[in-house]
């Protein structure tokens, strides 16, 4: 399923400019501890979070991430949102809590 | 695709800066990458150094990065200033941090780094010297599978 997919079936907000939404989703993974997500997400995952500063969006690149999803409502801080659009990560949010996101996304993208 | 033969390039890391935070890990990247190094070997690479560098800025003052590549594989030399550790057996265990609330609140300070680095590198030397500065140095086996 790709990244489009998701964002449709389930209602993500896409906060940036210029988001890829092409990418074949993987899976997801669900952390807000950064080397825990280094260490355990897998490439071309969703990446579930509550951190919106700004040291996401390394993560994110370094892993080859498909997307970062915040929950809760929560807005990325500005230079987050201004360095996302420059170095192409996408951002997504959502007002669903991650334990009801994960659920959805697990519904929709099963077992990695 | 660029010569593979004997590259090197330097960067700096400044401690404290969480604004450039990453940057040098992602620069590397970008040159592995576009040597047309297996992905998964670029990936790992550029997450060892990344814990590194996330060292640097949260603990120390300042540090030099060198990386090498030979064609049997890719080095990383990470040099920095700073208060150095005390037990390197001890840091090197996962869950062991002392990084301060306001990192903890960042998701910084799992206690992951230092063994995300031992398992994405095939060799990981870890040296300090209190009051001076930790030295790390990473090797990437560029014949080696795809660990993770
Ligand atoms: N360059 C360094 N200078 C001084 N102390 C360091 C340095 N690198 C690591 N340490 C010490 O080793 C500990 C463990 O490092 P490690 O990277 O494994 O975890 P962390 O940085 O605390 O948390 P995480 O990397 O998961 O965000 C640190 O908390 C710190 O006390
Ligand atoms: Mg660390």
């Amino acid at each position: 399923m790709t990244l489009k997919d998701v964002v449709e079936k389930l209602g993500l907000r896409v906060m940036t400019v210029k988001a890829a939404l092409d990418p074949e989703l993987t899976g997801a993974y669900a952390g807000d501890l950064l080397s825990d997500v280094m260490a355990n997400a897998r490439p071309g995952n969703l990446w579930i979070t509550m951190q919106t500063h700004q040291n996401v969006l390394a993560v994110a690149q370094i892993k080859d991430l498909a997307a970062i999803v915040l929950v809760n409502g929560r807005k990325p801080d500005a230079e987050t949102l201004q360095k996302a659009d420059q170095e192409n990560v996408t951002v997504l949010g959502t007002d669903e809590p991650a334990f009801r996101i994960s659920g959805q996304l697990y519904r929709l993208l099963g077992e990695p | 695709m660029a010569s593979r033969q004997n590259l090197s390039h330097a960067f700096e890391i400044q401690g404290g800066d969480f604004g450039k935070a990453g940057c040098v890990s992602l620069e590397i990247k970008e040159i592995l990458r576009d040597l047309g190094i297996d992905p998964a070997i670029v990936r790992r690479t550029a997450i060892a150094a990344y814990e590194a560098e996330m060292n640097v800025v949260m603990y120390a003052d300042s540090a030099t990065v060198m990386l090498r590549l030979n064609p049997q594989g890719i080095k990383i030399a990470l040099d920095d200033k700073g208060p150095g550790i005390h037990d390197i057996e001890l840091a090197m265990q996962e869950g062991y941090s002392t990084a301060t609330d306001q990192m903890r609140e960042m998701g910084f300070g799992a206690g992951m780094g230092l063994p995300n680095i031992k398992r994405n590198a095939d060799l990981f030397e870890l040296k300090s010297t209190i009051g001076k500065g930790t030295s790390y140095k990473i090797f990437i086996d560029l014949g080696s599978e795809e660990k993770t």
